[in-house]
């Protein structure tokens, strides 16, 4: 049996071979021998592969990419660009659905970038974010006047339920259920909080939104006072935007002047109105309670938990607290229908998503795809590939936080659910993408270090565990590991996770997690053979004092 | 530094414009402890005890609001502030030799302030601008895609020309 690189499947059901599947077959057969890839590449019928609408339907493996229908004419640009050059063919992949209840696949257009959507960014950079006529002119207010006049706030959590939004900080929390509780809860005063303090390192999805829409997210915000029954509105944006909240108060006045914020918004008789908060430089002010307690003025300490802010958040009071990215779907949801939201993402994680591509490839910068992309799409075509041509290690998503996805994972959906399957998390939307020549003790070193900084030190299992973790790693980058060493980062990780208070220290050990699982031979060559494989760390053998600062 | 421009009528005139702008409750502390952080430059304690005493807050609050964030300081800066992002994004873009360069260029410390009073150098999370890292700001302007070579001609910018 000989060895291939490739195996093409081509649909053979009736329905295919109605509409022309054996030419396809042929021409694909014929264009391989033309281009001698006839050895390396198998092509081969296959009966129902599940879909009638998009016959003839050609599946490429391993990347198990779908392209249909494909007429024999497509199949030179099909072979040229996924087996020839080793990318997805633009514009030929199939439009979501499941196949087989198993995989799904993300939309194309034909014509355009493969995949590209942009809803949430759909006028971010387009219009003046100072100017309310200009967000008026494209649809602006108008989910709001919708929402206000022809709908209960039943309706609209109704509606939010159906699409599916699930919360883009992170969590992925269905936002219509966190709609209901706030609805629900009991208390005459109820507050809606947009949480703008996006200070997960590499991510800046929230603060090209504010700037660029900042309308967008008062509309939404109204829009989510009405359905949960809140009157007053915060929104917290970190202190380092500066510009962000300079947009963002220019809105809120003209919103104000134009009565969309206020008594009596579209004659309803339902009055709202919010107000600007700025972060002072705290990461763990992205956590809603230590946020909440911010707002009140206090030190950002997150709360134990339960109760939920659903039911006591703000002073006490039932509080709705969303990301900007969730908030900026809201009037795209109720515009269209959840019908329509379905279009986007995969069955299970409707929508799209922004991510913020950072790291070692050619171009840099925010994007808007649908839920289901896979890493080597958002790699190959949105990046532009890696820099300089270099080989692909590993990509961080989701910030600080987030999980190390090894390149054996780069096939693997983006959306919530495959993501936790294969026991990796989202995160906030950032994909650090690093090169081989990255060197995986030193990234945790400089994780674990900005954790043990931003620890608020309230408690003893975050604060002294990130400030052991990273001197334990630090003692390893310096050639002076032992191997005793490896076992209690294992038992700080785990410790981290199960003891802390809050989602900072819960997580502050991921990264290291995936490192320890995934990278064992490089970590180990560090302490064994004294070698950084990257040449990256010192191995100076200088003893690091473990420094007792506590921020 | 300019702890002798900062005489108490001085405090006391930014503390009370600052309460006038944002309020007297206690909610209002961290919009009026940052605006007077950036009016005179850090938090004396001088400012901590006036801010208490308008938000009638106990000043140990006010101290324990001021210590926290990363944006207020209760220690002197330098005339200019160089801030350095130091996360992973950067870090992997060639923030580790831009480091190194700072510290050479400046002579010291990350936490410290250059003999003469121009500069202070510290380390910062993420600015938010990480697509162009590594990335540094100096007082109020960022700058990103630096590299060692880069980075004297900007530091002079702000010594030479500025004074």
């Amino acid at each position: 049996m000989s060895i291939i690189r490739s195996l093409v499947l081509v649909s053979a059901d009736p329905y295919s071979l109605q509409r022309g599947s054996m030419e396809v077959f042929e021409t694909i057969r014929q264009e391989l021998h033309r281009r001698e890839l006839a050895d390396e590449v198998e092509v081969r019928l296959a009966r129902d592969l599940g879909r009638h609408d998009i016959a003839p339907m050609v599946i490429v493996y391993p990347e198990a990419v779908v392209y249909g229908p494909v007429m024999p004419e497509d199949v030179p640009f099909l072979i040229e660009e996924h087996l020839y050059k080793g990318r997805i063919a633009p514009g030929l992949q199939v439009p979501v659905r499941e196949i087989s209840g198993r995989i799904a696949w993300v939309t194309a257009r034909k014509g355009t970038l493969p995949a590209q959507q942009p809803i949430l960014l759909s006028r971010a950079g387009k219009i003046d974010p100072e100017n309310i006529e200009d967000y008026l002119i494209h649809d602006g207010y108008l989910a709001l006047g919708k929402a206000l006049t022809g709908k209960t706030p039943d309706e609209v959590i109704d509606e939010i339920k159906k699409s599916g939004l699930q919360g883009r900080g992170g969590a992925g929390f269905p936002t219509g259920l966190k709609w209901g509780f706030v609805r629900r809860a009991e208390g005459d005063k109820k507050y809606v909080i947009c949480n703008a303090d996006e200070s997960e390192p590499g991510t800046f999805k929230d603060r090209v939104l504010l700037e660029g829409d900042p309308h967008a997210i008062i509309e939404a915000m109204t829009i989510a006072g009405y359905a949960v029954g809140a009157d007053e509105g915060y929104i917290y944006i970190r202190g380092e935007y500066r510009l962000a909240q300079e947009r963002f108060g220019i809105a809120l006045d003209q919103a104000r002047a134009y009565g969309f914020l206020g008594k009596d918004i579209f004659g309803s008789g339902f009055k709202f109105d919010i107000h600007m908060h700025s972060g002072a430089g705290a990461y763990i002010c992205g956590e809603e309670t230590a946020l909440i307690e911010s707002i009140e003025g206090k030190r950002g300490e997150p709360r134990p938990r339960p109760p939920y802010p659903t039911t006591n958040g703000l002073w006490g009071a039932p509080t709705l607290v969303n990301n900007v990215e969730t908030l900026a779907n809201v009037p795209h949801i109720l515009r269209n229908g959840w019908q329509w939201y379905h279009r986007f993402g995969t069955p299970n994680s409707a929508g799209t998503k922004l991510y913020t591509i950072l790291g070692n490839v050619n171009t840099t910068g925010v994007i808007e795809v649908p839920m289901g992309i896979t890493l080597r799409e958002v790699i190959s075509i949105y990046a532009g590939g890696m820099k300089d041509g270099a080989r692909f290690k590993l990509a961080q998503t989701g910030g600080s936080s987030g999980s190390i996805v090894p390149s054996s994972l780069q096939d693997t959906p983006m959306d919530f659910e495959s993501f936790r399957k294969a026991g990796v998390s989202l995160g906030s939307g950032a994909l650090l993408i690093c090169d081989e020549n990255t060197c995986v003790i030193d990234l945790a070193r400089v994780l674990l270090n900005f954790f043990r900084k931003e620890s608020c030190g309230k408690c003893a299992p975050c604060r002294v565990g990130t400030q052991r973790a990273y001197f334990i790693l630090t003692r390893i980058s310096e050639g002076i590991g032992r191997f005793e060493d490896l076992a209690t980062l294992e038992t700080l990780y785990k410790g981290l996770y199960q003891l802390s208070n809050c989602g900072l220290g819960n997580t502050a050990g991921v990264p290291l997690q995936g490192i320890l699982t995934h990278y064992r031979a490089e970590v180990e060559a560090h302490i064994r053979n004294k070698v950084c494989p990257t040449g990256i760390c010192s191995m100076s053998g200088a003893l690091v004092a473990a420094e007792p600062v506590f921020h | 530094m300019d702890t002798k421009e900062l005489s108490v009528e001085n405090i006391q005139k930014t503390v009370r414009s600052a309460c006038e702008a944002h309020g007297y409750e206690r909610e209002a502390i961290i919009p009026v402890l940052l605006e007077v952080n950036r009016t005179l430059g850090y938090l004396p304690t001088p400012a901590l005890v006036e801010v208490g005493r308008h938000l009638r807050t106990p000043v140990s609050q006010v101290f324990s609001v001021a210590s926290f964030y990363y944006l207020l300081t209760v220690e002197p800066r330098g005339k200019h502030v160089i801030q350095m992002c130091e996360s992973a994004p950067c870090h992997v873009m060639g923030g580790r030799q831009l480091y190194r360069a700072i510290i050479d260029t400046l002579g010291i410390e990350p936490g410290r302030t250059t003999p003469d009073g121009k500069w202070t150098f510290i380390l910062t999370s993420c600015l938010g601008t990480c697509g162009v890292g590594p990335v540094v700001q100096i007082d109020d302007d960022l700058y990103g895609n630096l590299t060692p070579a880069k980075l004297k001609p900007l530091l002079a910018r702000y010594t030479n020309g500025g004074e």
